[in-house]
């Protein structure tokens, strides 16, 4: 078994295998990425860094692709406006 | 088959030529309006929505001022993808000598009833937090607003529809003059008036006119909300945009209703290639980062450029061509033909139907331009 490390998810608390992408973080969370400019949810489609439709804030920084960057523990992951 | 002649056959469908068909047909005249390809597909469509009042001389104030009373009087008729928002512009001031400036040019405004507002280093931070820290002031001009240029000439255009213009997208126009405009097509089109509004391309269907090409780069960003609250430009500018010779950049950013952010803006002449100049791109950012050291963190969507009909004295021109009585010009706005659009529509409209017009005509005339010509021959 991978160690678990735990990071925040919109203020919560989430643990993931250590390893994993932001993406997959935020899948376990049950949170959206981001929201379109007309509010839509969206995450992950191509899940190779192309598409930039899973971009979140991390760390406050806005629009990492979280389908391109692990997990650390304590990342503070917000869903992008 | 030949109909009847329009009233006034307009040439370039960008926000000038809108605006000029708008206003003829709501003064009843019978108008078309012709372009090579779509509403607002030029300038129009690059330039950055910045509907600014300036002073660089006494008859671009008239024209600016005038003009963007004329967008606060429309502002409740425009649809909402026009994106109207009257965010306000600070000029920044980066030391003490631009900070006199600043000064001088509140003076200038508040005399002429333009409120505007002196920042100092701490107000101005207040304001907008992520410029860098140890700018020297500002200027807040409170009723300058950004909106969305191709909308906003659209909004025009169907406009004028309605009150019985026609529109011809995709018609490509060889010759004007004479009370005709010839297509490429061998077609052609009467009218008692023909208004040149082709802008940065006027030249091709009047080469007598003196316009140059004044190449622009904008850069657009991802979303980054609350980054940016009033458009931004930098006093700079002043120095840096009058030069007539060599290439410049200068700090001027813009908020817009997404959170993203525009950044410019650039300067060239003898660039007649529409690709992205790398070096100069490399400039306008290097200069925006100076001010905002946020901006090198974010993601750009999108760079284009545009050009825009520039004249040697920086005024439009706006009435009749010498030398064809049929030929009026509409044309020669620079970097302010989004601002002045509507002013431009009535004072062109002023002429072709004898009515008076609420500001002196004569600066914009492009009888100035030939006068110029004749006397240094």
């Amino acid at each position: 078994m991978p160690n678990e490390i735990t990071l925040r998810v919109n203020g919560a608390d989430v643990s993931v295998p250590e390893g994993v992408t932001v993406a997959v973080a935020m899948v376990m969370a049950g949170a959206a990425c981001r929201a379109s400019v007309s509010g839509e949810p969206r995450g992950p489609l191509c899940g190779m860094g192309i598409c930039f439709e899973c971009r979140v804030s991390i760390n406050g920084r806005a629009h990492c692709r979280s389908c391109q960057i692990a997990c650390e523990p304590g990342m503070d992951v917000r869903t992008d406006e | 088959m030949r109909s009847a002649p329009y009233d006034v056959v307009i040439v370039g469908a960008g926000i000038v030529g809108a605006a000029c068909a708008d206003e003829l047909a709501r003064r009843g005249m019978r108008v078309a309006v012709v372009d090579r390809e779509m509403i607002g597909g030029g300038a129009t469509a690059a330039g950055m929505g910045h509907v600014v009042v300036m002073d660089d001389s006494e008859a671009q104030f008239a024209l600016t001022r005038y003009s963007q009373r004329l967008w606060q009087a429309l502002r409740a008729e425009l649809p909402d993808d026009v994106e109207y928002d009257q965010c306000g512009t600070i000029w920044v001031a980066a030391d003490d000598e631009e900070m006199a400036e600043v000064r001088r040019k509140h003076e200038y405004y508040g005399g002429r009833g333009v409120p505007t507002q002196v920042l100092d280093t701490r107000e101005l931070k207040t304001l907008e937090p992520n410029l860098r820290d140890g700018m020297a002031g500002g200027l807040l001009v409170l009723e300058d607003v950004v909106l969305y240029p191709p909308c906003a000439a659209r909004f025009l255009i169907e406009r004028a529809q309605k009150h019985g213009a026609e529109l011809r997208l995709g018609v490509s126009v060889a010759k004007i003059g004479r009370r005709e405009v010839l297509l490429s097509n061998e077609n052609s089109i009467a009218g008692k008036i023909i208004v040149n509004a082709g802008g940065a391309w006027a030249t091709a269907l009047t080469p007598e006119v003196e316009i140059k090409k004044r190449k622009g780069h904008l850069v657009i960003t991802d979303r980054y909300r609350g980054f940016l609250s009033h458009q931004l430009v930098e006093l700079g500018y002043l120095k840096s945009a009058h030069s007539v010779t060599s290439d410049s950049v200068a700090f001027n950013v813009q908020p817009r209703r997404t959170g993203q952010i525009l950044i410019g803006s650039s300067r060239q002449y003898g660039a007649e290639h529409k690709e992205v100049d790398q070096e100069i791109l490399r400039r306008m950012l290097m200069r925006a980062q100076e001010y905002m050291p946020g901006l090198s963190s974010m993601s750009a969507v999108r760079t284009w450029t545009g050009f825009r009909a520039a004249t040697a004295d920086k005024l439009p021109l706006i009435g009749p061509w010498p030398g064809d009585e049929s030929l009026f010009l509409a044309t020669g706005h620079e970097g302010l033909g989004i601002t002045t659009s509507l002013g431009t529509a009535k004072l062109l409209a002023d002429q072709i139907t004898g009515s008076n017009p609420e500001i002196p005509i004569g600066p914009y005339l492009p009888a100035r331009a030939s006068e110029e010509c004749a006397h240094a021959e």
